[in-house]
């Protein structure tokens, strides 16, 4: 193998690279010294995320299986920066874990298949990289294994995700049947609008839309979020649902762009679905996660009315509010975790009434990512929102916009009672002062950096907007 | 850095001076000290403004200034300033000043109320200065939030409701707001020559009369949520009477005037055709507005409920002014707008100061308190006399020049409003000097009030800026309006321009 193809491929030989090395450490007695463990392991990462800022070619290997470019450099190391966050926002439960190691392989396990996914230039290779992805995952839900709840989560995940994929798989054999070959480049040179592609396509999309939590494939989320340990639930929202959301792009824009005008309508009626049926039922939740779990099925609905513009403005318009989504989602529950780690507590209504009083730095962060989500300024979410809406005003799609204004009010509705909650109603009973460690710290600072910064620094905005693609 | 710029930097800087400082003392002094550095360098401002005009530099901006912010999507920087967004910038400062000075005795959680009150002002600073579209709008949403907090965190009664339901209904109104801007850009794209959210670009742009006449509704509808118009007004009095004194001073007398800022600025100058075609609907609605407050604040009891609903009376005017598109109205609503602004901040704290005494705002259970609170007393007297459109005051200007202009206007209907409008002074009339003689006159019924003091440094410093700020209007009107006129003729020219053609 050429040193090209090892640049090529370098993520993925150091995640690979760090699988090995926790395999041993798991071997060795190395889980005897927890605090410089996990700090390896965090520095590992953080390599992991610096190497991506490196510059590189564009190249494809094995025959197109594989192609990387800018861009999907770009999307992978968004996702690793995620991930070095999430690992630093569970600092404390993975320390008094007994599986640590396995967490950590499973988790990069499941990263692994995600780079594939977002490599993949031919159907097979994506559905790989999509199970790859995925099954670790329901491993990890399970992973408070004396809770009940959590194994139920990890039951009901991996049997949603299988059916799922089964859907996806039985539409990636019919276009098979109609295309005749699965690389992206030969779909796209034979790709005609027929009914059996028609077909092909519903059953793909539908598997991406359970990977996706779209309504009405969503069914599984809030159960999962709820069940799962809250570090999991943050990766199942940030990393899992942000990795589909590129590659679904990719995949629309690409290999189904020759039939924009049958997606497009399919996009836009998915889209008011997710973002109203999300909302609507965040509206009477008492559990943070669930209501994070509906919250981010409607962000999924705005992502799709951004999907739904069809031009060059969306592709960057998803990839900068997938970002801005992933620090936001991580801050609020990097908090709710610190909180159920002190409390034991996720309900709204007994631990976060008067949390500014007793925790004004978790109240504040938590504050400004929910903010974030409803899409207010000066927070970055305010921009990745709006922009969306602006690349869905492309294709004239005027009922979907309204339906969007309409819900950016009652989300609005959503976190603003979380923010009551915290900054209005005074605590029934005094709520325990939650610890800090530096770890959760770090990274809840650096997501809310992010999110104050990013909209002002626009060098960020125009190098996605220089490597995104059209249609 | 340009000059324009200092008008955010100075409140930002201030806010963050309030987050570092430590002792309750000094937050206060910082927030004052920013407040009243903003307010010089706004009356500066002004009247290096007022040099350059007078030395003939033409255009519809000045100082104005562009920074790229997100190139690909066509989002610049852009401000600039004329003489109706200067005289907005000027009741702002006013007003913050006025606010500051009042919530001087604040003691729950003081850094928190200074910046949220700061960074309110700055978002109405950013508002008006801005002639970029997306940017306007940043700013205009910017202050959703703190007022949200302010109400909901120092509010009073059924603070929760009101706050919730004006966070919801200002958020719906910006987003009908975006979605009309989103339609002017990519309408720019096709009829113009690249899409743009340049206010000065787009007004070049003439869109065929079906897209303006969506676009001129759903932004017209928008801002109108702002500056509570009937029936979206039903924010205003549950916000207002809930909020602490000086975020209702804020909401009435500087947040309402983004919206009608916007109506006129954004809905009638950029989209001329559909606004000489639709503006009648708004006609309506200000008639029925004006009419309806009226009579809604003769049945209040509550002081700061009658003020709301007089407000959305006196709002009702604004939206009046801008919907009859003469230039005299045009010029009399920005005047509307700023002794509006002004009195009801007044109003709202002059109402504060008698609550935090007599620990009620209903005007029958006060009565008499001008003999032990004389200061307070003759102030809430004045402002009245304002709010009824006394000569002298600025009511009177502001009104006057609304009811000449809207007559100019030669549709029968229009005379109709008109008319129903001036009518409405009657009934101001009768709810303000029943509510100065119930509360303010007669005999002290109850006896706890003759404890009563009259008010500190702090709140006759507040209350005479305000008052200057009144009789400069009342007294000396052609300063407004000479600052105003020459921009609404810009507006009005172009209305014109179509009217002509169309005929």
């Amino acid at each position: 193998m050429s040193l090209d193809s090892i640049l090529l491929l370098r993520f993925e030989w150091i995640i690979t690279l760090i699988i090995f090395i926790l395999l041993v450490l798991k071997l060795s007695d190395a889980d005897n010294k927890v605090g410089a463990l996990m700090k390896a392991i965090n520095v590992l990462l953080f390599v992991n995320f610096a190497a991506g800022l490196l510059p590189i070619g564009e190249g494809s290997l094995f025959n197109g299986f594989f192609k990387t470019s800018e861009l999907i450099v770009l999307e992978k190391n968004i996702l690793n920066l995620g991930v070095l966050l999430i690992s630093l926002a569970s600092f404390t439960w993975l320390t008094n874990h007994k599986h640590r190691i396995e967490f950590y392989i499973l988790m990069l396990s499941s990263m692994l298949g995600v780079y594939v996914m977002l490599s993949s230039g031919h159907l097979l290779m994506l559905y790989l990289g999509l199970e790859m992805s995925t099954i670790p995952v329901a491993a990890l839900a399970n992973f408070n294994k004396t809770e009940k709840r959590s194994s139920e989560a990890g039951v009901k995940f991996i049997l949603s995700s299988t059916f799922s994929t089964g859907i996806m798989l039985f539409g990636i054999s019919l276009l098979y049947g109609a295309v005749g070959n699965l690389s992206f480049e030969s779909i796209i040179a034979n790709l005609h609008p027929d009914a059996l592609t028609l077909f092909a396509f519903a059953f793909i999309l539908g598997g991406f839309g359970f990977k996706m939590s779209m309504v009405p494939f969503h069914l599984w989320t809030a159960d999962v979020y709820e069940g799962s340990p809250v570090g999991v639930t943050n990766y199942l929202s940030v990393i899992s649902k942000g990795s589909v959301i590129f590659i679904f792009i990719t995949v629309l824009y690409t290999v189904f762009g020759g039939m924009k005008d049958a997606w497009l309508l399919a996009v836009g009626v998915l889209a008011v679905l997710s973002m109203t049926i999300g909302n609507l039922f965040a509206l009477r939740q008492d559990n943070i996660k669930r209501l994070l779990a509906f919250s981010s099925i409607s962000q999924v609905g705005f992502v799709l009315v951004g999907i739904a513009g069809a031009a060059k403005v969306g592709v960057t318009a998803v990839v900068y509010f997938v970002l801005i989504y992933m620090l936001s989602n991580i801050a609020a529950f990097g908090v709710a975790g610190a909180i159920a780690d002190t409390t034991g507590k996720e309900s709204l209504n007994k631990a976060y009434k008067g949390l500014y009083k007793s925790n004004p730095f978790y109240a504040l962060i938590l504050a400004l990512a929910l903010f974030s989500l409803a899409g207010v300024p000066p927070t970055a979410g305010f921009f990745g929102k709006l922009f969306l809406l602006t690349s869905g005003m492309g294709t004239a799609m005027y009922v979907v916009l309204g339906i969007a204004g309409i819900n950016l009010v009652i989300s609005l509705y959503n976190y603003l009672r979380v923010v009551k909650y915290m900054f209005i109603d005074e605590a029934e009973e005094v709520l325990p002062v939650v610890d800090k460690n530096k770890a959760l710290t770090t990274a809840l600072i650096v997501c809310i950096i992010g999110l104050l910064v990013i909209g002002f620094v626009t060098p960020i905005y125009q190098y996605i907007d220089s490597i995104s693609f059209g249609m | 850095m340009d000059t324009l710029s200092l008008l955010i930097l100075i409140p930002l800087v201030t806010a963050l001076g309030v987050l570092v400082s430590k002792k309750d003392q000094t937050i206060k002094l910082v927030a004052l000290a920013g407040s009243i550095l903003q307010l010089g360098f706004s009356v500066w401002l002004t009247l290096f403004y007022v040099g350059l005009r007078n030395a003939g530099i033409s255009g519809m901006f000045l100082m104005q200034n562009s920074i790229e912010w997100f190139a690909p999507l066509h989002i610049y920087f852009r401000s600039g300033v004329d003489g109706i967004s200067l005289s907005m910038i000027l009741l702002t400062a006013f007003v913050v000043v006025g606010g500051i000075l009042v919530s001087w005795r604040i003691e729950k959680q003081v850094k928190e109320f200074f910046f949220l009150l700061i960074f309110l002002s700055l978002g109405a600073y950013g508002f008006f200065i801005s002639t970029d579209l997306f940017m306007m709008f940043f700013f205009l949403e910017i202050a959703v939030i703190p007022k949200y907090l302010l109400i909901g965190i120092w509010g009073s009664g059924k603070k929760d409701y009101s706050a919730m339901k004006l966070a919801l209904m200002l958020m719906g109104g910006s987003a009908l707001v975006f979605l009309g801007i989103v339609g002017m850009y990519y309408a720019a794209g096709v009829y113009g020559s690249a899409p743009t959210w340049d206010l000065q670009a787009l007004s070049q742009i003439k869109l065929p009369i079906e897209i303006q006449r969506v676009l001129y509704i759903l932004i017209f509808t928008g801002f109108g949520i702002f500056t509570a118009m009937f029936p979206f007004h039903t924010w205003a009095p549950d916000g207002h009477s809930s909020a602490p004194t000086a975020a209702s001073m804020f909401l009435a007398g500087i947040s309402m005037k983004l919206g009608g800022y916007g109506c006129l600025r954004v809905a009638t100058y950029l989209l001329p055709d559909a606004a000489q075609e639709l503006s009648w609907i708004f006609i309506i609605l200000a008639s029925i507005a004006i009419i309806y407050g009226a009579f809604a604040t003769m049945m209040q009891k509550d002081l700061k409920y009658m003020n709301a609903y007089s407000s959305v009376s006196h709002c009702g005017f604004v939206i009046l002014g801008i919907a009859m598109l003469t230039k005299t109205a045009i010029t009399g609503a920005v005047i509307q707008m700023v002794s509006h602004g002004v009195m009801t901040a007044l109003f709202f704290a002059t109402i504060g100061m008698i609550y935090d005494r007599a620990h009620t705002r209903q005007a029958d259970e006060l009565g008499g308190v001008l003999k032990q609170i004389p200061f307070i007393g003759t102030t809430f007297i004045i402002v009245g006399l304002c709010s009824l459109g006394l000569p002298g005051f600025s009511g009177f200007v502001s009104e006057m020049t609304v009811f000449v202009g809207s007559w100019e206007h030669p549709g029968v209907w229009y005379k109709v409003a008109t008319i129903l409008a001036c009518a409405s002074i009657v009934v101001t009339a009768v709810y303000i000097l029943r509510a100065v003689g119930l509360a303010i006159w007669g005999t002290i019924k109850n006896k706890e009030f003759e404890q009563l003091k009259d008010a500190r440094w702090n709140e006759r410093l507040a209350t005479v800026l305000l008052v200057v700020g009144i009789l400069i209007i009342g007294l000396c009107p052609f300063w407004i309006t000479k600052l105003v006129d020459s921009d609404s003729l810009i507006i009005f020219n172009k209305l014109i321009s179509v009217a002509s053609l169309a005929h």
